[in-house]
């Protein structure tokens, strides 16, 4: 594609913005800015004010251990991580990101200290405008994530954790912790049916509802006679039972809100380190979502970036290379027989479908014309893309613009895997016949409730021994792995205080195949 | 745009994080230490340690789809030679599964790899040993005293006293009885004298008899009165006695092999890493012998090599000759740890006997015996023979529960071995 800048830029930026592999803060400043301009006049992006802080391979792998936030609660987890990832480190198994970007506003972006000039320059063209793009435009962000209240709230968190530490002891504080975090993949609500959390709002209240039970507290409260519930008639009773299941409002697919709201044996102080966990979990729940778009859109900015950076002569020749090889490795796609394949590369096929979409817009095939005609030839490649990016999540996007030109490509296949038969069975493969199937298998792959198992909470008996019962809806009859399964559902049972059941349901037969049953420990 | 420098930030964000993780995996990590422990090299004690620990203890599990059940569907890239219809058997690893990276969290991997520090392997390692009956029983009220610090009191000696407390007392004082501040009495003057410049005498007067009212005052009312004082308190607590010396004597006689001398220079190694670890206040006294004995210095100790003939009462006189001078027995916990390949000069071992149980033994907390072998014997013969020395230590052994005696073959056995010797809490058979 001719790029469209003007010849005065070229003038302008005739000598390159650096030489030589070591950076300083003023090339850092000169090329954030060439960056910016590109960026935003001519990519379109539109993002928040960004804060890049400098830091160590030390500082990074504690980044990666608190799960790439700034900030984070004390617990054991971490350290497990941190150990995992120094050992990798170590060995030279495994390189570090060259940065993590956090979605805040203003946008955080941690950069290493051993990056080179050029690698500084990739890194403010991913993060710093590829990912911070995304964050404040997808509409799953949007709607779920405060990127204004994240890290007060962080700190709020970090904060609370301690106090409850000092208060409780530690054991105490990490045996909910643990149990929180075994379901917190469950934690999250996957509808809007609720206003998205103000962290900030969300602090004020956790602090001022402390304060307040702390200054009203009185001990006399406690020796008064309760309100009698022995005297009330059965019918009454069972009224009123029904009267709370309806306002449980099952079934519930967020355990940890059921537990928060309602475990029947937690103190306060219990109850708000589930909702941090929660609303952290929360949090992520967009990233989990889009991470194949994400990175897809973040490799591809920064690869738009660095080309016109050079076509205008503000990078070497040098840096141009060793840009080139550090993004080949990068967007490096294994194929299923190779022992490095770990599943899909997001990078690889992120960035691949970014630029087929492009492809698609500005020289399109005859068959392009026929899959995609609302977008093939419309000669605006950069307006599609913003329109993809805010508008879908991995799922619908593979399933809108997967093109057949991207499954020869990667030379795409769909296996079908019965576990009763004695081989897998190759069910489309990229043909006409295929495309489809492929494509919308692959998008099925990235479905998060696909990939999840649908857990709910069904019922609640309230009227017997309060024992909490979970449902399993299985589908095509993979049912859950049973050790961790047992092991989660005891998690549960700490929560709740009493048994935890679960029941594995087939969904079309509504037949019970599996169940488990937890007392709660002690 | 905004850049910060966040290097000089505090380091060990997640030291606490770790060590949490530590104590949560203790149990693993501990089994996993001594596991590395057989097959590590001495030499290396002062090193840190790669272990590998079995997830149960730190699995953090999440509800996932076992893989074994009913049917999925999976679209890999990179076909080949398949079309539509093709039948692959089953891959045996993850191989073919979309979706999976292997994470930390993952529960397809038996263990969990990392690296403990020096510190934390040697805490671990040496975390349930001891120096056996450190404190003499008929020591145990005597003259060490510590000074514990017990609050305030009116007496006492200038170097302990509490200015603090003392400034507090005043404070208190000067305020309730309302000495006058010394800023109002030099706004007093400053309004006497403005007073006289008006030639308001009157004034000026009444002022001046003012000041002088308040100036008696401050007089009668000191700044810091005796009843202020106070003085920091401090208890004497009888601390039990626990100084400690623990005498190595090594054989490096010609009949010790290179193999035999290593592995008792490792058994003193660690003997010697142990002690400076967890005692702050235990002397060593190293003592090698050949027909003679001398007393030498950790560095000769360890690193000189020196054969010739085997005497080894000579050790135990010269041992006995060092604590008489030196380490009386009402003072000092003598602990003594001998390593030989239990070959002696004919009669000697007879002394030896006598020696160790009339005289050494008594004097001794802890005795412990180290005999080395060349890590054949035992295998080759089917039976190892008891050289001298064994045979004639058997004969104290039984009188004297202090007295423990250990074979060690090979450097695989050093660990257990010194483990089996100063396990806590007397498990020592």
């Amino acid at each position: 594609m001719p790029d469209s800048h003007s010849p005065g830029l070229r003038l302008e930026a005739a000598t390159p913005l650096f030489s030589g592999p070591n950076w300083d803060y003023g090339a850092l400043r000169r090329v954030y800015d060439a960056v910016e301009r590109i960026a935003l006049e001519e990519i379109g992006l539109d993002v928040y004010p960004v804060q890049i802080e400098v830091i160590t391979s030390e500082q990074m792998l504690d980044a990666y251990a608190s799960v790439g936030l700034p900030l984070m609660y004390r617990h054991w987890s971490f350290g497990k991580r941190f150990a995992y990832h120094e050992t990798l480190y170590r060995k030279g198994l495994q390189g570090l990101a060259y940065e993590i970007v956090i979605n805040s506003n203003p946008c955080i972006c941690y950069i290493m200290e051993e990056n080179s000039m050029t690698m500084q320059t990739l890194v403010v063209a991913h993060a710093a405008f590829g990912h911070n793009h995304f964050f404040k435009n997808n509409y799953l962000f949007r709607q779920w994530t405060d990127a204004h209240g994240i890290l007060d709230y962080l700190s709020f968190a970090r904060d609370y954790v301690q106090k409850c530490e000092e208060r409780h002891g530690v054991d105490a504080v990490e045996r909910v912790l643990d149990a929180a975090h075994a379901l917190k993949d469950h934690g999250v609500n996957r509808y809007a049916h609720r206003t998205k959390p103000n962290l900030a709002e969300e602090r004020r209240r956790a602090e001022e509802w402390r304060a307040h039970a702390e200054a009203t507290y009185n001990d006399l409260w406690r020796t008064v006679p309760g309100a009698g519930k022995d005297r009330e008639d059965p019918d009454a009773a069972e009224a009123r039972f029904q009267e709370i299941k309806r306002e449980l409002g099952l079934p519930e697919e967020n355990l940890l809100y059921l537990i928060e709201k309602r475990a029947p044996r937690l103190e306060d102080w219990q109850r708000e380190l589930v909702r941090i966990v929660r609303l952290i979990s929360q949090y992520f729940y967009p990233q989990k979502q889009t991470q194949m778009m994400n990175e897809g859109c973040a490799t591809f900015v920064h690869y738009e970036i660095m080309r016109r950076l050079h076509d205008k002569g503000m990078i070497t020749e040098g840096s141009m290379l060793e840009f080139l090889h550090s993004h080949s490795s990068v967007v490096f796609q294994p194929d299923f027989d190779d022992p490095r394949f770990g599943g899909f590369n997001p990078y690889a096929l992120g960035f691949a479908m970014m630029s087929d979409i492009r492809r698609i817009c500005e020289e399109p095939t005859d068959e392009d014309r026929e899959w995609f005609p609302e977008i093939a030839g419309s000669g605006d490649g950069y307006g599609v893309l913003r329109h993809a990016w805010a508008n879908y999540r991995d799922e619908s996007f593979i399933l809108q613009y997967l093109s057949p030109e991207m499954i020869r490509r990667f030379r795409l296949f769909h296996v079908s895997d019965d576990s009763t038969k004695p081989a897998l069975r190759v069910e489309a493969i990229h043909d006409e016949v295929g495309y489809r199937k492929i494509r919308s298998g692959l998008s099925r792959q990235y479905d998060l409730s696909r990939r999840e198992p649908d857990i709910q909470v069904v019922d609640v008996d309230l009227t017997g021994d309060r024992c909490l019962i979970l449902a399993h809806y299985v589908h095509n009859g993979v049912l859950l792995e049973e050790k961790s399964c047992r092991a989660v559902i005891r998690h549960a049972a700490t929560l709740w205080g009493y048994s935890v059941k679960l029941l594995e349901i087939d969904s079309a037969t509504d037949k019970t195949l599996k169940t488990y049953e937890v007392a709660p420990p002690g | 745009m905004n850049i910060v420098d966040r290097r000089p930030n505090p380091k060990g964000k997640s030291l606490s994080n770790r060590q949490r993780f530590l104590g949560r995996a203790r149990a693993e990590v501990k089994s996993a230490v001594q596991e590395a422990l057989r097959k590590r090299k001495v030499a290396d004690v002062d090193h840190g340690e790669k272990v590998a620990i079995p997830t149960r203890g730190i699995a953090e599990p999440i509800f996932h789809h076992s893989r074994r059940t009913g049917r999925t569907e999976h679209v890999v890239p990179g076909n080949k030679e398949y079309v539509k219809g093709d039948e692959i058997p089953r891959p045996t690893g993850g191989q073919g599964r979309g979706g999976s990276q292997g994470s930390p969290d993952g529960s397809g991997e038996d263990a969990f790899e990392f690296t403990l520090s020096k510190e934390e392997f040697l805490d671990m390692f040496f975390e349930d040993l001891e120096l056996p009956d450190l404190v003499k029983k008929s020591l145990k009220e005597t003259f060490a005293v510590d000074l514990q610090r017990a609050g305030y009191t009116v007496t006492g000696s200038p170097a302990n006293l509490s200015v603090r407390r003392t400034m507090r007392n005043s404070m208190a004082r000067r305020i309730s009885l309302r000495r006058p501040k010394p800023w109002e009495l030099e706004a007093l003057r400053e309004a006497i004298a403005g007073a006289r410049a008006r030639g308001a005498e009157d004034e000026a007067e009444r002022l001046r008899r003012e000041l002088d009212r308040l100036e008696h005052r401050s007089k009668i009312i000191p700044f810091i009165d005796p009843l202020d004082v106070r003085y920091n308190r401090f208890d004497r607590v009888p601390r039990p006695n626990t100084e400690a010396v623990m005498f190595c004597l090594m054989d490096v006689s010609g009949s010790m092999t290179e193999a035999m001398k290593d592995l008792a220079k490792r058994f003193f190694m660690l003997l010697h890493v142990f002690l400076i670890r967890r005692y702050r206040h235990v002397d060593i006294v190293f003592i090698r012998h050949t027909s003679t004995a001398e007393e030498v210095d950790e560095e000769t100790f360890f690193y000189s090599r020196e054969t010739g003939g085997t005497v080894v009462s000579t050790a135990l006189e010269k041992m006995l000759e060092i604590a008489r001078a030196r380490y009386p027995t009402d003072r000092w916990n003598i602990y003594a740890a001998q390593a030989s390949d239990g070959d002696n000069y004919g009669a000697d071992s007879g002394r030896c006997v006598t020696l160790l149980g009339s005289e050494v033994l008594p004097l001794c907390q802890y005795f412990a015996y180290v005999e080395v072998g060349d890590g054949m014997g035992g295998s080759l013969t089917g039976l190892s023979r008891d050289s001298d020395l064994w045979r004639a230590y058997s004969e104290v052994a039984p009188a004297h529960p202090h007295f423990v005696m250990r074979r060690v073959n090979d450097p695989s056995q050093i660990f257990s071995v010194f483990h089996e010797l100063f396990a806590k809490g007397g498990t020592r058979a």
